[in-house]
């Protein structure tokens, strides 16, 4: 479903969000970019840096400890 | 991707291991958030834009400072710092803590606020003052004085001091 993902586990912040910019270069407009992080402050930092980027945070979720994210790149 | 048009400069006065990260946190995430960003180094943050870093820290001064150890949380008395080798154990200790928590080294943070294209600007005065020269300094400062600063603080919309 995603057209790219990024293994941010184990990495503290701002990892997570530096790597997350670096990465939705590497994906078109309107693709998808799946995240997976273990850092519980990046809940809060994706919903930040989408409202601040204009990117959609389209769902998150927690699983044992892995906290999954999909954004949806803006045109 | 869109832009809030909001930009942001930081003045960077401190170069110890633990003073470093606050600026360069802030600069990388800014800058990946789409604002454009400067820091200005002066003072003891200038040695932050050397080629070679060897960042250290001290518990001198700093009741704060408690690393965890063995489900505790150890501090340092004020005496004990000035042993030789403390300060250098206590840095160990704290990059070893950093490695393994997952967080970046300033050297990463540096490297990707180069790349994020953060505007870096010597302090002028400091430079003369510490006798240093941009052959000392990673590609990319520019050197500039206190007008430069407020000038650009004047078209910023977050103005820090660290």
């Amino acid at each position: 479903m995603a057209d790219h993902t990024l293994d941010a586990k184990g990495l503290n912040c701002p990892l997570p969000i530096l790597k997350a910019r670096k990465a939705l270069k590497e994906v078109p407009d309107n693709g998808i970019l799946e995240i997976l992080a273990t850092d519980p402050g990046a809940v809060a930092d994706f919903e930040a840096f989408c409202r601040q980027t204009g990117n959609e945070l389209m769902e998150h979720s927690e699983d044992d400890g892995i906290y999954r994210f999909l954004i949806k790149k803006s045109a | 991707m869109s832009s809030e048009e909001k930009s942001m400069s930081i003045i960077v006065t401190k170069g110890s291991l633990d003073w470093a990260y606050p600026p360069f946190i802030l600069a990388t995430t800014a800058a990946a958030m789409g604002l454009p960003v400067t820091m200005f180094f002066t003072f003891y943050g200038l040695p932050l834009l050397l080629k070679d870093l060897n960042l250290q820290l001290t518990a001198a001064g700093n009741p704060a400072m408690k690393m965890p150890m063995m489900g505790a949380h150890m501090g340092l008395p004020n005496l004990l710092t000035a042993v030789p080798g403390v300060d250098a154990a206590c840095t160990k200790m704290m990059k070893n803590l950093m490695a393994k928590k997952g967080v970046a080294s300033i050297e990463e943070l540096r490297d990707l606020a180069v790349e994020a294209e953060v505007r870096l600007i010597a302090c002028q005065m400091t430079m003369d003052l510490f006798e240093y020269s941009l052959e000392d300094m990673i590609e990319g400062p520019e050197l500039g004085g206190a007008a430069t600063y407020i000038e650009v603080a004047t078209e910023s919309d977050i103005n820090l001091f660290i």
